[in-house]
């Protein structure tokens, strides 16, 4: 308790009392208007139940856990035993993020072990200037510049049939592949950031050093690279999969005929459907199965949270 | 098993600039061979040419009889142990060992074994578990030693490995060093830019200077007959009076110096009217006339007393200051500065070379 209260001493001695009363108001006031209320709110209406508003405060207005319950086993008088169209959307969603994490990382981490201990300095700073240029372009223009480009009649398989290595347009859209890569695009600057930094900390004398000592190039990376970047893997890893598995406009704009989102299914339940306190349900499973999820990952490759703010 | 290493006309350059230049030399299997030199003349360049990360510009590396030349320093029979030692601070202390034998899929079991004897060899048989981050600076260099010796090297480079550390624990690792190399037997490059230690654990030193091998040789070698004036100027302490040679044959020269002509060796062939130097060590100074001439009558600029030796500081007659040396004779307790002096010195023991560089303290 007093390292709380020396804490709050020393920031006022530096900072002075006007600033120091200036930031943790201004602190707080962003942690719990703008983030903490609106949450517990949202929470708060996903146990209501669906009422006009004409109604809303009056004794039927009471909590009910119908909206979960509806995601689990649907509407009353369904024939199945679970409510398969949602929970396989949100299954899919999941398997789909930590796939499209997996793949952003498989093309990251060789991006920046090159830029970080390849080349340097002048060279490294070009290939990031080329790498963050692009994401000035707004997330659903480059969603639909990825629409063209897997398009039936687009560029790639214009190339593909020109040059004969397939006899017919390939249908990347209704494959997912354009959803996919369009996702994987969409946050790889928060996968390669944090990767990069955590590599460019590497000392190369000890990448030198194991291969001295006669490694091989993969096991450099399995004992002493990787190792070294762990935090930053995770704390990319975590901020790609999170994101992906809320994405809407990716999917909305890429995504196949069949396949659905689950952001796109809460989103219905907003908008199409005009039930919030359904999409509020929806959206905190969602946002509780990723927490759950990336603390059990962490908690499977030995990583702490401190680690990851690091 | 232990190599001879062969350098044959290697010259590295990055870009235009020469960071080593027409080395040739022959390190003979299980001797303890130090690059002697400034900081920034091309050392570490030397050992990463020989450790196989960088290539030659022109020449050749050859280990045992056979030329490197294509071969990447995980398939060459030496182990580099770096200026900042690159331990693996995620491993364990043994780990760290053990990782040369850990890429040869040595089973766990026989990894551990050779570990904990490696550690008996550097005297830290109980520390195998920790964090190299848990060591003190000592231990950490220790460690560093043996993960190299674990894979059994032929060729052990060591990149100053002493520089980080204290000078009481510089001067106990050097007698452990060479303890060490004469234990396992092998061939032991050491490169540094500590006279004192490539003195005392060096079967033969190169000097360098702006990668430039000066001269090679024997400690006493080098120390008595250096072949430049930066090699004398840079191993030990070394009076350098500049002058004209006034006479010369073919043991002596005299160069005529502020002091007057003053005759020192003439190995490298001075004549008459050359431009030289004439290099005097400090310790073979005498305080008296002498009998061979090579007198100086010089005047005493200060003198520091410090019980085992008095440090003298004299100039000549124009008030200059020029000569520096260290005496236990007993006639040092009574002079005092101001004072007339004459010192003298055997001109079998300084030695005339020709103009050229000097070393900068
Ligand atoms: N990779 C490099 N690129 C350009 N110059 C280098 C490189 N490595 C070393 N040098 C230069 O070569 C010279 C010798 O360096 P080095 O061998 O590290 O010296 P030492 O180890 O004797 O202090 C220095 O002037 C250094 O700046
Ligand atoms: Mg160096």
């Amino acid at each position: 308790m007093s390292k709380v209260s020396d804490f709050f001493a020393e920031f006022v001695r530096r900072n002075g009392a006007t600033i120091s009363v200036y930031l943790f108001t201004a602190v707080i006031f962003w942690i719990a208007v703008l983030i903490v209320l609106p949450q517990l709110y949202m929470l708060d209406f996903s146990f209501r139940f669906n009422l006009p508003p004409s109604k809303i405060g009056t004794e039927e207005d009471v909590h009910t856990l119908k909206n979960y319950k509806y995601l689990l086993f649907g509407a009353e008088g369904n024939p199945n035993a679970f409510n398969w169209l949602h929970l396989e959307v949100f299954f899919r969603t999941i398997w789909a993020a930590v796939l499209v994490t997996i793949l952003n990382l498989v093309i990251c981490y060789p991006v920046a072990y090159y830029m970080t201990q390849v080349i340097s300095g002048g060279k490294a700073r070009i290939f990031i200037l080329c790498l963050i240029l692009p994401f000035w372009i707004n997330e659903i223009l480059r969603a639909f510049a990825f629409r063209i480009l897997f398009g039936l009649n687009g560029p790639i398989n214009f190339a593909l049939v020109h040059l004969g290595i397939v006899p017919e347009p390939v249908e990347f859209i209704k494959a997912d592949i354009a959803l996919y890569t369009g996702l994987a695009y969409a946050y790889m600057l928060l996968m390669i950031f944090p990767l990069y930094n955590a590599i460019e900390s590497l000392d190369h004398n000890q990448i030198d050093a194991a291969r001295d000592l006669g490694s091989p190039w993969w096991r450099i990376h399995w004992r002493v690279v990787i190792p070294h970047a762990k935090p930053g893997i995770a704390s990319g890893c975590t901020m790609v999969f999170m994101l992906t598995a809320g994405a809407l406009a990716a999917p909305q704009i890429l995504g196949g005929p069949s396949s659905l989102w689950f952001t796109q299914v809460i989103y219905q339940w907003f908008y199409t459907g005009g039930n919030w306190p359904q999409g509020a349900a929806y959206a905190f499973v969602l946002l509780t199965a990723c927490i759950v999820f990336v603390l059990t990952m962490m908690r499977i490759f030995r990583v702490s949270l401190g680690e990851i703010a690091k | 098993m232990s190599a001879d290493v062969e350098l044959d006309h290697l010259t590295i350059r990055f870009g235009n600039f020469v960071a080593l230049q027409d080395a040739n030399l022959r390190i003979p299997a299980g001797s303890f061979f130090s690059f002697l030199g400034p900081s920034g003349c091309g050392k570490t360049t030397i050992l990463r040419a020989i450790s196989g990360f960088l290539d030659p510009s022109e020449g050749h590396v050859r280990i045992g009889g056979e030329d490197m030349a294509g071969i990447p320093p995980n398939n060459r029979p030496t182990a580099l142990i770096f200026q900042n030692l690159a331990l693996f601070p995620l491993m364990k202390v043994w780990e760290n060992i053990a990782f040369g034998l850990e890429v040869r899929r040595v089973p766990k079991a026989q990894r551990r074994e050779r570990a904990q004897e490696l550690l008996e060899l550097i005297a830290l048989p109980n520390q195998g578990e920790k964090l190299v981050s848990e060591l003190s600076g000592g231990q950490r260099q220790r460690v560093a030693i043996a993960r190299a010796l674990a894979v059994e090297p032929e060729v052990l480079l060591l990149d100053e490995p002493l520089s980080a550390l204290d000078l009481k624990l510089r001067q106990h690792m050097r007698t452990e060093l060479r303890a060490i190399q004469q234990r396992v037997g092998i061939t032991f490059i050491y490169i540094t830019h500590d006279q004192g230690e490539a003195l005392i654990m060096s079967d033969q030193i190169a000097v360098m200077s702006q990668g430039v091998i000066q001269q090679i040789g024997s400690g006493p070698e080098i120390y008595e007959n250096p072949k430049t004036p930066f090699v004398a100027s840079f191993v030990g302490e070394n009076n350098a009076f500049t002058g004209r040679v006034a006479s010369a044959d073919a043991n002596h020269a005299a160069v005529e110096t502020h002091f007057g002509a003053l005759r020192g060796r003439n190995s490298a062939g001075l004549k008459t009217g050359d431009q030289a130097i004439l290099f005097v060590r400090p310790e073979i100074l005498q305080l008296g006339a002498g009998t061979q001439g090579n007198a100086l009558k010089s005047k005493v600029l200060a003198k520091e007393f410090e019980g085992f030796a008095s440090h003298i500081h004299l100039a000549n007659s124009q008030g200059e200051r020029h000569i520096s040396f260290s005496t236990s004779q007993e006639e040092a307790l009574n002079i005092s500065p101001g004072e007339e002096a004459t010192v003298h010195f055997s001109p079998d023991r300084a030695i005339a070379l020709p103009l050229g560089e000097l070393a900068h303290e």
